[in-house]
């Protein structure tokens, strides 16, 4: 997979890091910033609250 | 990775022209699968690492944004004089505060001079992301019955990390636009038993069950619909620290009450007192 898209990162191989890079933020942004979060709302482990009492 | 016998080369900066997969040998092919399979399971453990990250650290910083906002809107209300929607009506009782809105901040001596949270209306995710969460419905600051507020205690602001630090008869302090409340963690304050349940059957701490809904009730663990007699203040987190198996919960009974002149007025000087030999 790594393989696989580094050989097709375009110029040489100084572009080709700072294009990882890039990818690799990219990636974390939207871990953080959509999945996580969604998955987040879905697991029971931050729940605090007791009761049917939920707002 | 890279080691290549074949000349069939799958990795790294490469001049040679893209390899096919005809010239693979069958070791090759085995460790084309392998290589894939590593790669996968390296990058779930990653991700699974990075999303841990997330819940402890940087749920925080989006909950501090948000609990930063309420605190400052709430303070702009008391210096503006809007009427203070926690205290009821003559007549009649509050029903109904808007939801995710800041209603009074709490400090706890205990916790730290640096402990001071905006309770937000309402326990929903999304109220709770911004503070501790006041259960609709349940009695509000300084009233007959029972005062219960939810929070996080592991991440999203984790304002309940260390709930469990209170001892019994430790200051619990309740800022409204009018008044500031002091209430007093339950159980024996002589010999710190948080689970004495004094006359009143209330304890200072239990850990219950998640569905186990009496102990928000106006006279918690009594029946339900038990008149109620004192000003009593409920505290719930989620228990074990990073599990939601349980929950702590807390129990607190109103000490003393004092008026603020305005709603901007500072802590007068017997509740500033509480904090002596807090660094």
């Amino acid at each position: 997979m790594y393989t696989w898209i580094w050989r097709h990162l375009p110029g040489p191989v100084a572009l080709k890091l700072g294009e990882a890079l890039l990818l690799v933020l990219a990636i974390c942004a939207l871990l953080l910033f959509v999945i996580f979060p969604w998955v987040d709302a879905h697991l029971p482990i931050s729940q605090v609250t007791v009761g049917g009492n939920d707002g | 990775m890279g080691r290549r016998v074949s000349g069939a080369v799958l990795d790294g900066p490469t001049p040679e022209p893209a390899p096919s997969r005809e010239g693979m040998t069958t070791g090759d092919k085995i460790r084309f699968v392998l290589r894939g399979i590593g790669q996968t399971l390296i990058t779930f453990g990653l991700v699974v690492l990075l999303f841990v990250v997330y819940e402890v650290y940087i749920t925080n910083w989006f909950a501090a944004k948000a609990q930063h906002d309420v605190k400052v809107t709430l303070k702009t209300e008391w210096a503006n004089g809007e009427d203070d929607p926690t205290v009821a009506l003559p007549g009649g009782k509050v029903t109904h505060l808007p939801l995710g809105k800041g209603i009074a901040n709490l400090y706890i001596p205990r916790l730290g001079r640096d402990f001071a949270w905006t309770i937000v209306e309402g326990t929903s995710q999304d109220d709770l992301e911004k503070g501790p969460g006041h259960y609709p419905k349940t009695a509000l600051p300084g009233q007959v019955g029972n005062f219960a507020v939810a929070g996080h205690r592991v991440g999203k602001g984790e304002p309940f990390l260390n709930l469990d630090h209170l001892h019994a008869g430790d200051a619990v302090i309740v800022e409204t636009e009018s008044h500031f409340f002091v209430y007093r963690i339950k159980g024996d304050a002589a010999t710190n038993d948080l689970g004495d349940r004094g006359a009143d059957g209330m304890p200072g701490r239990e850990i219950v069950d998640p569905g186990t809904s009496p102990v928000l009730y106006a006279v918690p663990d009594h029946p339900l619909g038990t008149q109620p007699t004192e000003k009593l203040m409920t505290m719930t987190t989620c228990h074990p620290k990073f599990t939601a198996q349980q929950r702590m919960v807390y129990h607190a009974v109103l000490a003393n009450t004092y008026d603020k002149p305005s709603g901007t007025s500072p802590m007068p000087a017997a509740v500033r007192s509480l904090y002596e030999g807090v660094s």
